[in-house]
């Protein structure tokens, strides 16, 4: 959080934004990549959907570099394809098919994981920090600090992670980002895999322009908006999309306030009734002291 | 000399502290045993529930949540959140409420209550607030946050998580004196009692912030939360909705308690109840206009108009009509007509509008547009009730033990115990 925090405030000095246009200094914030002190930019992934063929060959990627368990339906299967499906313990990521109404024999095919947002939901309502956004990108899941609350299942605007609900010693689990490989030096998994190009990992801050580029160049083929870029204070993964998000199961309604602003207001005011309570209360008890039993308690301390 | 005298005494009061303590105990002891006859029909089934509950929640341990809930990964928090600790803990507020009017305020005919408000609202935090112990899927982690190997500082759960445990502490010291007494420890008790104030006043305001706090943790879900609930506005809706939550609890519990515990009741509590239970009222009163009013408020500032069509706008008036307006009005009905009998009635409909209103939030308007909604399990619910039990077995045997209805403690006390002590120590 601080880390996005403190690139947010070095964007706006960058740009010589206004402090005092707190919206519109959002927006612009989250419009360029989020670099800290020492340069460090969010890594971000591109989905153009329509270069997808879905394949499915990420899914399979994730689950081998994940370590995940061998899946009921195999990775070869277009079964899966006949409803929607949603991201479960075992799988972080799921390709989903949506008819084309324009082209019917040209189905699209759109993925979902984990949006690694610039100020995450989740992050901003752990507290024990087991999620955290890295100052790489990925927003990671600490195992060991976790004490399974779920309280970052209710604040994830996406409804990303998941949790064995099944287990005695359940986690949660969902897209890592493939954080230890970007460590490493090398790509997510998934996009390694990727034999279109449908996912493209880079610098959140390119992948951007990329992505402006291509609209501009077919500007008939895409939905003139970028998914990710300003939804809540914007998301590390971008889609390209043909129509409207809706359509594809990505919701609008999130509006493009960071989640960890919702609850600032609130925390801000902590400390306010911290000072202020126990100072009203304690003059308030000491006004009152008379009332009641103060006669012979000021015939003490006449005594003294 | 001083010293050797001095050393000698402390020796004898090492001994008499050992002996003390060994007669304590075995007084204990002896108090564990039943009063009254065991099988009545309160005991038979609240008993079955609790060996039931007690059975699933093993199950729920060694199989994980899925073997006894219906949650789901749509619908993370289920009625062991939102009626066990969200609910629960509303309920609970009529402690610091109390506690506020008479030793803050000084307002002496609510004082032969406080102690029962106090001990309801103790075990509330300790059963309800303890049930949140069921519901986290790795438990023993809950004090990663208190020891501080990862404090998670943006977070209203950690804020809220803290001040649980601070007010139980804060409860439980304002609550000890009658253990003191029970146990016939005057001298602890007169420590106790000096540290009531300070206890009061950090109880208040941990309680302000952590009933606002339980509203604030669905700040996080806007886009989930029923529009008709959600609000920049819930933090302050549920601290003052937990203020005539606490009030409606406090007359509930007198409305059952009064007659089967008649006998441990002291004079002054039976001699101004009905001025009690009527003054009770207007403090609710002016809560619940305090509330409508932040409603209406929020309602033209969201302008939720539009929103009124459907199931969830006619929900909403039902909760808002039914159970804000409508106690309101009963209420003042009641003090006017100086009509115990209504301000009982009225309470239950407040409790039950609070319950509607803390649900509304967490489990019936939350993912509103899903299309398979949660519903509680009966595994969730025996175990809900089996809490339930759990507390009123507790609350049982504390009040027919110690001095928490009767007004023993009264006799005794002096004018200010904190005051007289600071004197003795200074002469």
């Amino acid at each position: 959080m601080t880390i996005s925090r403190r690139g947010f405030l070095k964007v706006i000095g960058a740009t010589g934004g206004a402090l005092t246009a707190a919206g519109g200094a959002t927006a612009r914030a989250s419009t360029l990549a989020a670099a800290d002190e020492g340069g460090v930019e969010f890594n971000g992934m591109l989905i153009d959907t329509t270069l997808c063929i879905g394949c499915r060959a990420c899914e399979a990627a994730c689950n081998e570099t994940n370590e995940l368990p061998e899946p009921k339906v195999s990775f070869d299967s277009e079964a899966v394809f006949a409803e929607v499906r949603d991201t479960t313990p075992a799988a972080y990521t799921v390709v989903n098919r949506f008819a084309n109404e324009k082209k019917p024999e040209e189905p699209t095919f759109v993925r979902k994981q984990c949006m690694h947002c610039n100020q995450p939901g989740c992050a901003t309502a752990c507290l024990t920090k087991a999620m955290e956004k890295t100052k790489e990108g990925p927003v990671v899941y600490n195992k060991d600090r976790c004490m399974g609350c779920r309280y970052c299942m209710i604040a994830c605007p996406f409804d990303v992670p998941k949790y064995e609900y099944d287990s005695p010693m359940p986690f949660v689990k969902k897209c890592t980002f493939c954080a230890p490989r970007q460590k490493e030096g090398l790509q997510p998994a998934c996009a390694e895999a990727c034999p279109t190009g449908a996912t493209l990992f880079g610098k959140k801050r390119e992948l951007l322009e990329t992505a402006r580029a291509r609209i501009q160049a077919e500007p008939d083929k895409y939905l003139h908006h970028i998914y990710g870029e300003r939804e809540v204070g914007g998301t590390g993964w971008l889609y390209l999309l043909p129509a409207q998000p809706e359509k594809y199961g990505l919701r609008t309604n999130l509006g493009t306030t960071p989640y960890s602003e919702l609850t600032a207001g609130f925390l801000y005011a902590v400390p306010l009734v911290f000072v202020l309570w126990p100072s009203i209360l304690f003059g308030l008890n000491y006004m009152t002291k008379g009332h009641s039993e103060g006669e012979k308690e000021v015939e003490t301390h006449g005594h003294d | 000399m001083a010293t050797t005298s001095a050393g000698s005494a402390v020796a004898a009061e090492k001994v008499s502290i050992g002996k003390e303590l060994g007669r304590a105990f075995r007084f204990f002891l002896s108090e564990l045993k039943p009063k009254g006859k065991l099988l009545t029909p309160f005991n038979v089934i609240t008993g079955v529930i609790m060996v039931v509950g007690v059975a699933l929640i093993v199950i729920r341990f060694a199989f994980g949540l899925a073997s006894v809930t219906n949650l789901s990964q749509a619908y993370p928090w289920g009625i062991w959140i939102g009626f066990d600790v969200v609910t629960g803990v509303a309920f609970a507020g009529g402690a610091y409420v109390l506690t506020f009017a008479v030793h803050i305020l000084k307002m002496k005919k609510f004082e032969p209550i406080v102690r029962v408000t106090v001990l309801n609202g103790f075990l509330a935090y300790v059963f309800y607030a303890g049930a949140l112990l069921l519901d986290l899927g790795r438990p023993w982690n809950v004090i990663n946050p208190i020891i501080g190997n990862a404090f998670g500082l943006s977070s209203v759960l950690f804020l809220v998580a803290w001040h649980f445990l601070l007010y139980m502490i804060c409860e439980f010291l304002e609550f000890s004196p009658a253990i003191a007494e029970w146990l016939n420890w005057p001298k602890v008790r007169k420590v106790l009692m000096a540290l009531t104030t300070g206890a009061v006043v950090f109880g208040i305001t941990l309680s302000t912030l952590h009933q606002s706090g339980l509203g604030a943790l669905f700040l996080l879900a806007p886009s989930k939360v029923h529009p008709l609930w959600y609000s920049h506005n819930i933090p302050v809706m549920f601290f003052v909705s937990s203020i005539f939550a606490g009030i409606s609890m406090v007359m509930i519990e007198s409305f059952f308690t009064h007659k089967p515990f008649q006998a441990r009741m002291g004079h002054e509590i039976h001699a101004n109840h009905d001025a009690i239970m009527l003054g009770l009222a207007k403090g609710a009163v002016g809560a619940l206009f305090a509330y409508f009013f932040i409603k209406v408020i929020d309602f033209v500032h969201y302008q939720l108009w539009s929103q009124l069509r459907g199931f969830y706008g006619a929900w909403y008036l039902f909760e808002i009509v039914g159970f804000v307006v409508v106690p309101t009005a009963l209420f003042l009905i009641a003090i006017r007509r100086r009509s115990v009998k209504l301000v009982q009635v009225t309470a239950f409909i407040t409790a039950f509008g609070v319950i509607l209103n803390r649900l509304n939030v967490s489990v019936i308007g939350f993912k509103w547009y899903e299309a398979n909604r949660y519903y509680p399990s009966w595994g969730e619910i025996v175990v809900t009730l089996a809490i339930i039990s759990m507390e009123l077995w507790v609350f049982r045997w504390v009040v027919n033990r110690m001095p928490v209805l009767s007004d023993a403690h009264h006799e005794e006390k002096g004018p200010d115990e904190g005051q007289v002590i600071r004197w003795k120590a200074s002469a």
